[in-house]
């Protein structure tokens, strides 16, 4: 799966005008025939196409993802060196949508039908209609610059020379922006989906047998009914992990993120083409890795998963 | 009662069909009621909204009219938004197809490729895509479509498993016909439903990730989109900070028009079918 990636980003590639030897030249403003020659010979692309995947492929293995022309360094090097930033404003934002999205929306099931569910639900359509570029944005002017709350861009005081704590709290402080508009989007979207669960769990017979019992309202919508909604919302995480990737390329040029969506941006613009496909694999191997922990998160959470390999 | 009325009693229903339809007009009759270029300058650069009866939504920071290029740029999100998806049901459903009625190694095949598909974040592969193939609208519109077809894809397959050992698939299959006319004619449009309830998440997806593409640059210059307006505005954003959100505002609207559309379109088909 993973090979088809690679060898399919790497074929997008070539076939693009132009390679990084061309671009080179173009930032040194030209050179002789010779010197082409040499610097092709250099990056092995002198040879076929086919000689190249498997070169790529087995450096791969070797953790090897290739020299970036733009930075003028490997590639592993500046993708390590940007990923943390990213992943600090993935994880906070999942954590964001997450977090309020399921709590918003148990309060958006307890009673469905009711003024407060109606609103919820469309608040929350209008959120998910906003592009996340733009909520960027309008955060930025209202709270970066006319009430001057947060700062407008960066991950950090440029030359602050804070250290540890100090320095913790400034990058902080620099990403609350940028994830509440990466947040809120998808906030929308587990609202949405935990209400729906809990609309069909209130027509489930243990939801009946709980209300038979006796149980205060309160303690079956905790207990029973959210319980059984908050599933879906973790396979959820994960078929989004890779949306929210995406979307963190744009969020990151917003508010002007070093990070790896930024990265991707750059890669671009600079035709660096075994960057970009560095950053391709290494998402793909992200959002694997992402689901892998989703899948694990899952059989932990709903003892009807995986109870067949279990001994008993 | 038809599903029409049904559909303008829900106020979901009702509130998108008229949001979409007030778009699409604007789409269609930009030309008519702007026939210059929306591109080309009109006034004194940045006049602030609300201020000029003639520049109503003021100006840029070229002097252009920001009420032209925003009902100019309802043509480029429609389109992009609609023909990407469009592209992507047919891909998709004709790959699910192809997997769900030959089965074995091409299934698999196939699926692996749906696979990888899937775990690229598909605006980065837009991304990719449009850098390699330069920016004009059709490379747009694939470029959104590769990385949504997998949905519908699956879907289809998924239908199709169901339906092809269904009788009537048996019958045509004793009465000779070519596999592939049996996929294509007797399999395909009855799995089609599913699939196309699919339709409206990704035209709201396509017109996002258009918007997102343009606004970092990947977008026709010469052509009005409302992303590539909301990075113009963003140069200005102290001063004039109405340029980038007039036409956020446009791109939320049609997002939230098609999404109420199709629950309005849900509720208005689930009730009709309860009755029947």
């Amino acid at each position: 799966m993973l090979l088809i990636v690679i060898a399919g980003t790497f074929f997008l590639l070539e076939a693009a005008p132009g390679d990084a030897v061309d671009a080179y030249l173009l930032s040194i403003g030209g050179g002789d025939p010779a010197l082409v020659q040499s610097l092709r010979e250099s990056y092995g692309l002198d040879q076929s196409v086919f000689a190249r995947l498997w070169l790529y492929v087995t450096a791969l293995f070797r953790l090897d993802l290739g020299w970036s022309v733009v930075f003028g360094r490997p590639i592993l090097d500046v993708i390590l060196e940007r990923l943390p930033n990213t992943l600090w404003l993935m994880g906070s934002a999942v954590a964001l949508s997450f977090g309020l999205g399921s709590a918003l929306g148990i309060v958006s099931g307890a009673r469905p039908g009711s003024a407060t569910d109606r609103a919820l639900s469309i608040g929350s359509l209008a959120l998910y209609a906003v592009p996340s570029f733009w909520l960027g944005l309008v955060f930025s002017v209202v709270f970066a610059v006319q009430l001057r709350w947060f700062p407008t861009s960066g991950i950090e005081t440029i030359a602050s020379g804070k250290e540890g704590f100090a320095r913790a709290l400034d990058i902080a402080w620099h990403l609350v922006l940028p994830v509440a508009a990466l947040g809120f989007i998808y906030l929308a979207l587990f609202l949405r989906m935990m209400r729906a669960g809990m609309a069909e769990a209130w027509r489930q017979d243990f939801a009946l047998a709980a209300r038979a019992k006796g149980l205060r309202r309160h303690r079956i919508v905790v207990r029973h009914i959210a319980r059984n909604a908050l599933l879906p919302l973790v396979t959820m995480l994960g078929l989004q992990a890779a949306t929210m990737l995406g979307g963190s390329v744009v969020i990151e040029s917003v508010f002007a993120i070093p990070g790896f969506g930024r990265l991707a941006q750059e890669a671009v613009a600079g035709r660096d083409a075994p960057l970009l496909t560095g950053i391709i694999v290494v998402s793909a191997v992200l959002v694997i890795l992402v689901n892998l922990a989703v899948d694990i998160a899952y059989g932990l959470l709903d003892p009807r998963v995986g109870a067949a390999e279990v001994p008993t | 009662m038809s599903v029409l009325s049904r559909l303008l009693r829900s106020p979901e229903g009702a509130i998108g069909l008229a949001l979409l339809s007030l778009l699409a007009l604007m789409a269609i009759f930009a030309g008519v009621i702007f026939p210059d270029d929306p591109l080309s300058i009109v006034g004194p650069a940045l006049v602030q909204p609300f201020t000029d009866a003639s520049l109503p939504f003021g100006t840029d920071r070229l002097g252009r009219d920001v009420l032209a290029e925003l009902v100019h740029g309802t043509r480029a999100s429609l389109a992009v938004g609609i023909a990407a998806a469009v592209v992507a049901l047919v891909i998709g459903s004709l790959v699910g197809t192809l997997a769900g009625f030959a089965g074995g190694l091409v299934d698999e095949a196939l699926m692996r490729v749906v696979d990888a598909f899937q775990i690229v974040p598909s605006f980065l592969l837009a991304l990719a895509f449009v850098s390699v193939a330069g920016a004009s609208l059709p490379v747009v519109v694939l470029a959104i479509a590769l990385g949504a077809w997998t949905a519908p894809a699956r879907l289809a397959r998924a239908e199709v498993l169901s339906i092809r050992e269904r009788d009537y698939v048996a019958a045509a299959r004793v009465i000779g016909m070519h596999p592939l006319e049996i996929a294509l004619r007797e399999v395909l449009p009855n799995a089609l439903g599913p699939v196309l309830a699919l339709s409206s998440v990704i035209v709201a997806s396509s017109v996002l990730i258009e918007a997102a593409l343009s606004f970092l640059g990947l977008s026709d210059p010469n052509i009005v989109t409302w992303g590539s307006m909301i990075a113009e505005g963003r140069n200005v954003l102290r001063s004039a900070p109405f340029l980038s959100i007039f036409p956020g505002i446009a791109l939320m609207l049609t997002v939230l028009g098609v999404y109420l559309f199709s629950e309005g379109l849900a509720e208005a088909l689930a009730k009709r079918r309860a009755r029947a």
